[in-house]
């Protein structure tokens, strides 16, 4: 799915340059379900963010399906992000305004799928997270956990390739994590999506498969051996 | 998606969509009122200046005064002696009649008309001849008596017309009236135009020896068609009354209408005129007729319509520069600090929304598609204000026409001499109310203390504010475009921004 080389990215930071990754390269594999670990500064986000596409390495490629995401135009960027790629957050970035359904739709707008079917698939969605009975509800009247599963059918809505969370239970109890990782789990047995999982919290990442940590700008592969 | 997403975000900052509505709103209230009085008030101005000069009158042509004593204006009564009918007492009965120009202005030949007819785009002309008619009629002592006798000669004088004179002293009446001689044929220009007839009869192409009466003055004098008026010794036939169409109880420009040859006649001037009125054919073309006719008659003053507008004095003029810099400035401020605040607040709301609008470029939503979405919400709420700024424009306009402000207005230059409001001529001695009656005086010094008929001079004219399409347009126009400026300068900032914003965890 993923093909990385020998990628960098510099940040800077005032007068001070970040090199938040020093050359790091990595493959990772359909329907792999990868958690990345390491310290707070340590790369975790901003490799998630060149897999994401949001934003350009400094060097290095990142080819997703065999097509370098640096390479891209912002045009082409977008569509990746639309189609290919969703997004789980820390903080669930529901749009407090929309509803939960409406929330879910709101990943189906850039592909201009029809009214109806939109409204359908997002439904479908919400019900696969186990909240079909909450479409109707604004975020606010959503406890964080139930938020966080809007926001995974969010992402999921639009069949994507690849899910990319961003610390999804950083801001969950620990009932609340283990729910939303089983959730993730089962999503991942049932559609064979490939899941790249940045958390800190090990309990998350003893769950996966594969695990990196990323330290210092690089990364170690801590199921290699 | 769009419209759902715009409607809950707008509600969600009710507060911020009310005040920047409301700003708004004011702005576009307040550009409708200035707007509306505006043209009301220049509405008024044309109708004051319409009931002087008449409807479709471009460029007026008059001659300035010589001086006094050569630019007319009645003249001294001179009684020759003997003359009059010798009362019992040795006093004598005295009438005579004069006609002559009106003060301030002067006659010059008729020939003018033809070469300013002659000129190109002048699609109308017609000529007048204002008059002043004084008429004189009482007693005078028998002054050889009296030096006789050794005793002062008292000619001590009333002012309110009865003109009772003490014993051995005099007593007599001058009334004046205006005359104004005009050409039945050239009906299109001139100062009958906004005149109607109120009974009776207009002037006609053969008329000789008759008159029409303004209806004001005929109503005061309690003449009536069919009635005679004495103008210059001739008795005339009334044969109709005029009253103005700019408005009730507003007089016409003259007191007394007669055809301008039995004008000439009587007052002595033949083939003289006082005024031309000229019609231009089209308003692009007005100045350079001007100049043109300035070139042709190098001593006629020369006076278009903007500059009579100017003349226009009394609280038209007033409420007229009032409007025009006050509420022009007024207007741009608020209308300057409407847009501010609707900048202001959606700028505010890009930046707090910093995460929100960056998980939605995240999420695949294209820059233009976000951009669009704020400045949705912008123009939604501009096109708010301007529907509430015309309602509260509406409104405001409506109760100023319920209001039934009464603007007066005169006019000043030229050669018209009116008065300001109040109807006060030049300040002579005029008996107030009505303007006609005895003057004070001495012997040979019949001049009237007033240059102006006091009754033809102010016009009072209820302001009318209208609205008109046009600007309605203009100010929801107005209104959108600011919400527009405001999801412009929003949206650019919104489309700078980076999807990374969604992974910030500081909300």
């Amino acid at each position: 799915m993923y093909q990385i080389d020998d990628l960098t990215k510099t940040y800077q930071q005032g007068k001070r340059v970040v090199r938040a990754l020093k050359g790091v390269s990595l493959t990772i594999g359909d329907g792999e379900l990868v958690a990345v670990q390491g310290p707070t500064g340590g790369g975790k986000s901003t490799l998630l963010q060149m897999l994401g596409g949001l934003d350009r390495p400094t060097s290095g490629t990142v080819k997703l399906d065999g097509t370098d995401l640096a390479g891209m135009s912002d045009a082409q960027l977008t569509a990746a992000r639309a189609e290919t790629i969703g997004f789980v957050f820390q903080n669930f970035n529901l749009i407090p305004t929309l509803t939960a359904l409406e929330n879910v739709e709101t990943a189906l707008v850039p592909a201009k799928v029809p009214r109806q079917t939109r409204t359908a698939r997002a439904l479908a969605a919400l019900e696969s997270v186990g909240l079909g009975d909450r479409g109707d509800h604004l975020p606010g009247e959503l406890s964080g956990g139930q938020q966080q599963r809007v926001a995974i059918a969010r992402a999921l809505v639009k069949n994507p390739k690849v899910l990319l969370a961003d610390e999804p239970t950083g801001n969950l109890d620990e009932e609340t994590r283990d729910e939303i990782v089983d959730l993730i789990e089962g999503l991942w047995k049932e559609q064979g999506l490939t899941i790249v999982l940045v958390t800190h919290d090990s309990v998350v990442a003893r769950r996966t498969p594969r695990r990196l940590r990323i330290a210092k700008g690089a990364v170690k592969d801590l199921t290699a051996a | 998606m769009f419209f759902t997403y715009l409607r809950r975000e707008l509600r969600n900052r009710r507060k911020q969509t009310v005040v920047v509505a409301i700003g708004l709103a004011v702005a576009i209230a307040l550009v409708i009122v200035v707007n509306a009085v505006s043209t009301g008030v220049r509405n008024a101005q044309a109708e004051v200046l319409e009931s002087v000069y008449g409807v479709g009158t471009d460029i007026t042509v008059t001659q300035a005064s010589e001086g006094p004593g050569e630019g007319g204006g009645p003249g001294r009564f001179d009684f020759g002696e003997g003359e009059g009918e010798a009362g019992e007492d040795g006093t004598r009965n005295l009438a005579q009649d004069r006609l002559s120009t009106a003060m301030g202005s002067t006659s010059f030949d008729a020939a003018a008309l033809e070469s300013v007819a002659g000129l190109d785009h002048v699609s109308g002309v017609a000529a007048t001849l204002d008059l002043q008619n004084m008429s004189f009629s009482g007693e005078m002592p028998d002054f050889e008596a009296m030096q006789e006798g050794g005793g002062p000669v008292d000619l001590r004088m009333d002012a309110d017309g009865s003109g009772e004179g003490s014993a051995g002293g005099s007593s007599f009446e001058i009334e004046q009236f205006t005359v104004t001689g005009v050409d039945p044929d050239a009906a299109a220009v001139g100062p009958l135009t906004t005149a109607t007839v109120a009974d009776g009869r207009t002037l006609a192409a053969d008329d000789e020896n008759v008159a029409v009466l303004d209806a004001t003055y005929a109503t005061q004098q309690e003449l009536a068609v069919g009635d005679k008026i004495t103008v210059g010794g001739e008795e005339l036939e009334i044969v109709g009354t005029v009253t103005s169409t700019t408005g009730d109880d507003v007089a016409t420009a003259s007191d007394v209408y007669v055809p301008l040859a039995t004008a000439q006649t009587l007052a002595d001037l033949a083939d003289q005129v006082t005024d031309v009125y000229v019609q231009v054919d089209s308003a692009e073309n007005v100045d350079a007729v001007a100049a043109a006719i300035e070139g042709e008659l190098p001593d006629a003053s020369v006076s278009t319509q903007s500059d009579l507008a100017e003349g226009v004095t009394g609280s038209l003029s007033t409420a007229s520069d009032l409007i025009g810099t006050l509420g022009t400035w007024l207007s741009i401020i608020v209308l300057a600090a409407a847009f501010g605040l609707a900048i202001l607040f959606t700028v505010s709301g890009v930046n707090r929304r910093t995460r929100e609008l960056g998980t939605l470029k995240a999420i695949g939503w294209s820059k233009g598609r976000v951009v669009g979405q704020v400045a949705g919400e912008s123009v939604v709420q501009g096109l708010i204000g301007g529907v509430a700024g015309l309602a509260i424009g509406a409104l405001a306009v409506w109760a100023i026409n319920l209001a039934g402000i009464t603007l007066s207005g005169g006019t000043s230059g030229g050669g018209f001499m009116m008065g300001g409001p109040g109807g006060g001529g030049g300040g002579g001695a005029m008996p107030a109310g009505g303007g006609q009656g005895a003057e004070g005086g001495g012997f040979g010094a019949a001049r009237p203390g007033g240059l102006a008929d006091a009754a033809s001079s102010a016009v009072d004219v209820a302001l009318q504010a209208p609205v008109s399409l046009w600007i309605v347009l203009a100010a929801v126009g107005l209104a959108v475009l600011g919400g527009l400026v405001a999801g412009v300068v929003g949206g650019q900032r919104a489309a700078r921004l980076r999807p990374v914003e969604a992974l910030r965890s500081l909300a």
